[in-house]
């Protein structure tokens, strides 16, 4: 399993990590029973500090998506994705796609077309706000 | 909780003839996180990290190191003794060779971890027979990381680490860093590499001319901190914005920019309270923030 980090991103590392994971699952990459890397090698090989991976490993577990077991390491938990949750997330991904695509054929940059998305997000616009 | 603090300053500051190298500074750097001690080049980083370090005297005020006094000899060295310190220049015994150099420092310390010094001379792929003078920068500065991870400290302090190296170096590095604090270090290192710090830092403490200007977690500034443009119709009234809040204020003609530290929602309301005809909110990176408060008093 392949994680990225973009540290220049306005997103907490550990959320970055934690919504990866949940990715992988939703998608079928990562299945109930897998094993995921230990705290040091994945911060080692990530190159963040262990805390980030520590934060993002106790949230998922938190929220039951990941089991911690005594020494043995971090395990995906419960039931297999059903096919149609799977199904759902792949749309909707195809979806943002064909979105992303067609802002940057527009002439939107990257960045710019993040900071729109983050703007819908977390603040609605501050003309609605008033 | 003072065990949680490796490093506590009160009022610390320094003095050369006319020029306040630090000023009152008040650094708390916590156990089981990396920090990074980010400001420009004579920023005070240096001067701050032999302060603690018991090799240079403070003008005033006073501080702790893994919770004994800096201004003590007695203390200081029983602190030093679970402090590791890599200096900038690196400087080592030239004439000895990479081994010797190895052996001696192993002779200091009781609890030298002969597994790690093994691992990381693999690793770093360092020539033992080489004398330590005709090292290359990257080299050196490896030499110094294993002398120091080999004795497991309780902190690592780090001055300008990835200075004049080369990125496959500084890669090696930081994973240094990260490999340390999963054993357990606390890990300060200075620096004026923004990227570094924003990769593998957990808080960062930023000096400015000797001063504070930042303390704040990474996921803290990468969460709360945004920069708000806020326009006016007519000349900007006086608001006064709430100080812990703000990183900075700069008024152009009707608009005014502003580095909100948190409750940025209660900042917009108070801007239009105060009239505001627009209010536009945008994340900042760390670059952004460095930059900010490094020209905030120019």
């Amino acid at each position: 399993m392949h994680f990225r980090i973009h540290p220049t991103s306005i997103q907490p590392l550990y959320l970055q990590l934690t919504q990866q994971v949940r990715h992988a699952i939703e998608t079928g990459v990562l299945q109930p029973g897998d094993l995921l890397p230990g705290i040091r090698t994945l911060a080692e090989q990530l190159v963040v500090s262990p805390n980030t991976v520590v934060k993002a490993y106790s949230e998922l577990e938190h929220e039951g998506v990941l089991e911690m077991r005594q020494g043995s390491g971090a395990f995906v938990a419960g039931r297999k994705a059903t096919k149609t949750q799977s199904d759902r997330v792949r749309q909707a991904q195809e979806r943002v796609r064909a979105l992303v695509e067609r802002l940057q054929t527009d002439g939107f940059s990257d960045d710019e077309i993040q900071r729109l998305v983050e703007a819908e997000l977390f603040y609605r616009a501050p003309a609605q706000k008033r | 909780m003072a065990d949680a603090w490796v490093i506590e300053t009160q009022s610390l500051s320094k003095r050369y003839g006319a020029l306040d190298a630090v000023r009152q500074l008040d650094l708390r750097v916590s156990t089981g996180r990396i920090t990074g001690f980010l400001g420009r080049n004579g920023a005070g980083k240096s001067t701050t990290i032999k302060m603690l370090l018991g090799m240079s005297h403070p003008t005033s005020g006073t501080g702790r190191l893994l919770g004994r006094q800096i201004d003590d000899a007695r203390e200081c060295r029983a602190a030093r003794h679970h402090v590791a310190y890599v200096a900038e220049d690196k400087q080592t015994y030239a004439y000895m060779t990479v081994g010797e150099m190895i052996a001696f420092t192993r002779s200091f310390y009781g609890d030298w971890r002969i597994d790690v010094e093994a691992r990381l001379l693999k690793q770093y792929d360092l020539p033992v027979r080489r004398k330590v003078k005709a090292l290359s920068k990257g080299m050196r500065t490896k030499l110094a990381l294993l002398l120091a991870l080999a004795r497991r400290p309780q902190l690592l302090i780090l001055d300008e680490p990835s200075e004049g190296l080369d990125p496959v170096s500084i890669e090696e590095l930081l994973q240094s860093l990260v490999a340390a604090a999963a054993e357990g270090s606390a890990v300060f290192f200075s620096s004026h590499q923004i990227s570094e710090v924003e990769r593998i830092a957990d808080h960062v403490c930023m000096l400015d001319r000797g001063r504070l200007v930042l303390d704040a977690s990474l996921d803290a500034i990468r969460r709360d901190f945004r920069r708000l443009e806020v326009g006016f119709a007519h000349e900007p009234p006086r608001v006064d914005w709430p100080a812990t809040d703000v990183g900075s204020v700069r008024s152009t003609g009707r608009q005014v920019s502003i580095l909100a530290k948190r409750n940025v929602d209660a900042m917009i309301e108070r801007a239009y309270g105060a009239g505001a005809v627009s209010v536009e909110s945008s994340a900042v990176s760390l670059r952004e923030v460095f930059l900010d408060q490094a020209t905030e008093h120019t």
